[in-house]
């Protein structure tokens, strides 16, 4: 039985996707894995097949703005079983472009957002930097006025998609005295003078997606590509953090899902002391605890998601979503593993790598402490 | 161009198939999905409307309301109508949906009928035939390639060991094989346009047929579940020694060799 939340169109969409995931991209996650990227082509391919225009009017080449598809897409992307495939088309459709559909010019619109919905254009979003994370108020790369550019010097850290993307909306201080109220975003296209990669950095994790260390030496960023209004950066950020949470959570969800089902298929070939794991009661209870955590963790992430499409205040329900999928994921990964016994430590096994790539889950995108930080501001004024 | 495609919803290919108390199929909480040989036969028309530059695909099936979903698939990839025909609780064979799908059939304009070669649930591939049989026209089957011009069809088809060449002139009836194409993903686009899109519902009696020019000819006297796989066996010992043993059991135990 389908959730209430979802209508057939989605239930439907879900089938497609869930086709689509099994077809093209399950039989190559473990090639992607070693390659360190899945192929640029993916993009072209989920854009053609309008996957990536979910979250998207009509006019800019989307199939309209349902919130709906765009969770049933992530959460039927997840069960490809390599997160970084996921990470690297949501780091795009669902963290890049939204800031540049939300709030940026026409412009901007037909010059990123359409070729993202096509998949024609990767988008990364960087905010992040070397000496600023969880306090995103206090980054320090600089975007200097100079006539009818900015000049833009300074540098990001952790930025998914950094090394491929065809360009960045980067977060900059244009009023460096004035703390969060000086962030502005710009839009960084690949190949401006001054900017480039200074590293492709190595994970424990989302090895299918490519993670870039970024620098900015005196780059010359036109004015016309300012997303929105100038210093109005941070407010911005934070808009978007509901959505890109929520898509965390719902593939969490989606993923603790995927280690319960590969733990209930070992637990019932594995035979020690003359029976099938399965049969012991440590097992049994063990897989229960786990099925239940998840159903629990999905019940609050689509309340979250109910929310959010209702176009309600989500933020306190995201922020507890986002910290009690994901760390259940951490959990039932684990747990995953651990039935799985040595063979849970192999590569062999897809196991390792659920639990690897569920890790980020609590640090990405807000860490839980902050998440907690988020939930008590409101309780206490 | 108007084109008909038969269509069947089966069992999920993924479906673990248990049997009831009284030894039938137990049909409750399986997940239906569109016969994936009638995927490629719905593809296949509506590569045909594209390319021709016109037409109209009709998808029909015979079933219960749940049906309704393999249809609305359809018309989520492109299709631009669907009929389905629910005989209510009937015991159907292979004559009676043919009957009733040629039936349907005949009240209605067609240049060329597509449909899967076979089910996979019942397999048995007799339905498209039966249907050209009753309308008396030309049935090509399991074919992995088809072209339409000047009122002809010219299709590949699988044949042991090879493939085959045929013509013949439209209407006609063809059959998909595997191979024919790789079946589009309903997008979003698609799938809510298909919301708009009519779907017509008939019972036997709109249809024209009573209960009795319907009756099974063939009766399925009992269903039985393969023997489950037995557990594997793990030959201890030095490795010279398990060789041995392994090629002893495999004379003596398995007569394979
Ligand atoms: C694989 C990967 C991909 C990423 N992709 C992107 C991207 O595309 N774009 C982007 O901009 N960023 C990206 N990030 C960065 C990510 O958002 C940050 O790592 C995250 O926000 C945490 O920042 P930090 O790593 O600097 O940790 P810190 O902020 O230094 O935190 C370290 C620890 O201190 C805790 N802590 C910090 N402040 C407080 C506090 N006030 N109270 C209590 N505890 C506190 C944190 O919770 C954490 O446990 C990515 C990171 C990774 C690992």
């Amino acid at each position: 039985m389908a959730h209430w939340l979802f209508q057939e169109e989605h239930e439907m969409l879900r089938k497609s996707v869930r086709s689509w995931v099994e077809k093209e991209i399950k039989p190559y996650v473990e090639q992607w894995e070693e390659q360190g990227e899945f192929p640029r082509q993916l993009f072209k391919r989920a854009g053609e097949l309008g996957f990536l225009g979910l979250t998207y009017p009509e006019e800019y080449g989307g199939s309209g703005e349902d919130y709906l598809a765009g969770a049933v897409f992530f959460e039927e992307l997840a069960r490809c079983g390599s997160a970084g495939v996921a990470a690297g088309l949501g780091a795009s459709m669902a963290i890049a472009a939204p800031q540049i559909y939300k709030f940026g010019s026409e412009e901007l619109k037909q010059r990123f957002l359409v070729p993202t919905i096509t998949g024609e254009k990767i988008g990364a979003l960087g905010i992040t930097e070397p000496n600023a994370g969880s306090d995103v108020a206090s980054i320090a790369t600089t975007a200097r006025d100079d006539g009818d550019c900015y000049v833009v010097n300074g540098s990001k850290m952790f930025i998914t998609n950094g090394v491929r993307a065809d360009y960045v909306v980067t977060a900059v201080k244009t009023d460096p005295a004035a703390g969060h109220k000086g962030i502005s975003l710009l839009v960084i296209e690949k190949g401006t003078p001054g900017f480039g990669v200074a590293k492709k950095l190595e994970k424990l994790g989302w090895n299918a997606s490519d993670t870039g260390e970024l620098y900015f030496e005196d780059c010359r960023v036109p004015k016309a590509n300012l997303v929105g209004q100038e210093n109005a950066g941070f407010y911005y950020i934070m808009k978007n953090f509901a959505w890109e949470r929520l898509v965390m959570a719902l593939q969490a969800v989606a993923a603790s899902q995927l280690a319960l089902e590969e733990a209930i298929k070992y637990a019932q070939q594995r035979v020690q002391f003359g029976k099938p794991l399965s049969k012991f009661q440590v097992t049994r209870h063990k897989l229960a605890d786990m099925a239940s955590l998840i159903e629990t963790a999905r019940s609050l992430t689509y309340y979250a998601l109910s929310l959010f499409v209702a176009g309600e205040d989500a933020d306190t329900a995201v922020a507890m979503a986002k910290i009690y999928a994901c760390e259940t994921a951490n959990k039932v990964t684990d747990e995953a593993v651990q039935i799985h016994g040595g063979y849970g430590y192999m590569m062999e096994y897809p196991v390792q790598r659920y639990w690897r790539d569920a890790r980020i889950g609590t640090i990405g995108g807000g860490t839980t402490e902050i998440m907690k930080e988020i939930i008590v501001k409101k309780m206490i004024k | 161009m108007k084109i008909l495609v038969c269509l069947k919803q089966t069992f999920d290919t993924e479906a673990k198939i248990v049997l009831d108390e009284n030894g039938k199929i137990e049909r409750q909480g399986v997940s239906l999905i569109m016969n994936p040989y009638d995927e490629f036969a719905v593809e296949e028309a509506l590569r045909l409307k594209e390319n021709q530059g016109e037409g109209e695909v009709t998808v029909i099936s015979v079933g219960g309301q749940q049906t309704q979903d393999a249809l609305r698939q359809a018309l989520a990839m492109g299709a631009d109508k669907a009929v389905l025909v629910d005989p209510g609780d009937v015991e159907l064979d292979e004559y009676s949906t043919a009957t009733i799908l040629a039936k349907v059939i005949s009240g209605m304009e067609y240049d060329i009928i597509l449909g899967g070669f076979r089910a996979i649930d019942d397999g048995s591939a007799q339905v498209a035939g039966r249907v050209a049989e009753i309308l008396n026209i030309p049935v090509v089957n399991m074919i992995t390639k088809l072209e339409v011009a000047d009122g002809k069809a010219v299709a590949t088809r699988e044949i042991e060991g090879g493939s085959e060449v045929v013509e013949v002139p439209l209407p006609a009836v063809l059959t998909a094989q595997k191979g024919l194409n790789e079946p589009r993903y309903p997008s979003m686009k698609g799938i809510m346009k298909a919301k708009k899109k009519p779907m017509q519902k008939m019972t036997l009696a709109d249809v024209g047929l009573e209960e009795g020019q319907i009756a099974p000819k063939v009766k399925a006297i009992s269903f039985s579940l393969p023997e489950p796989r037995k557990a594997g066996k793990i030959i201890p010992g030095e490795p010279a020694e398990a060789a041995r043993e392994l090629a002893r059991l495999l004379r003596e135990e398995a007569k394979v060799v």
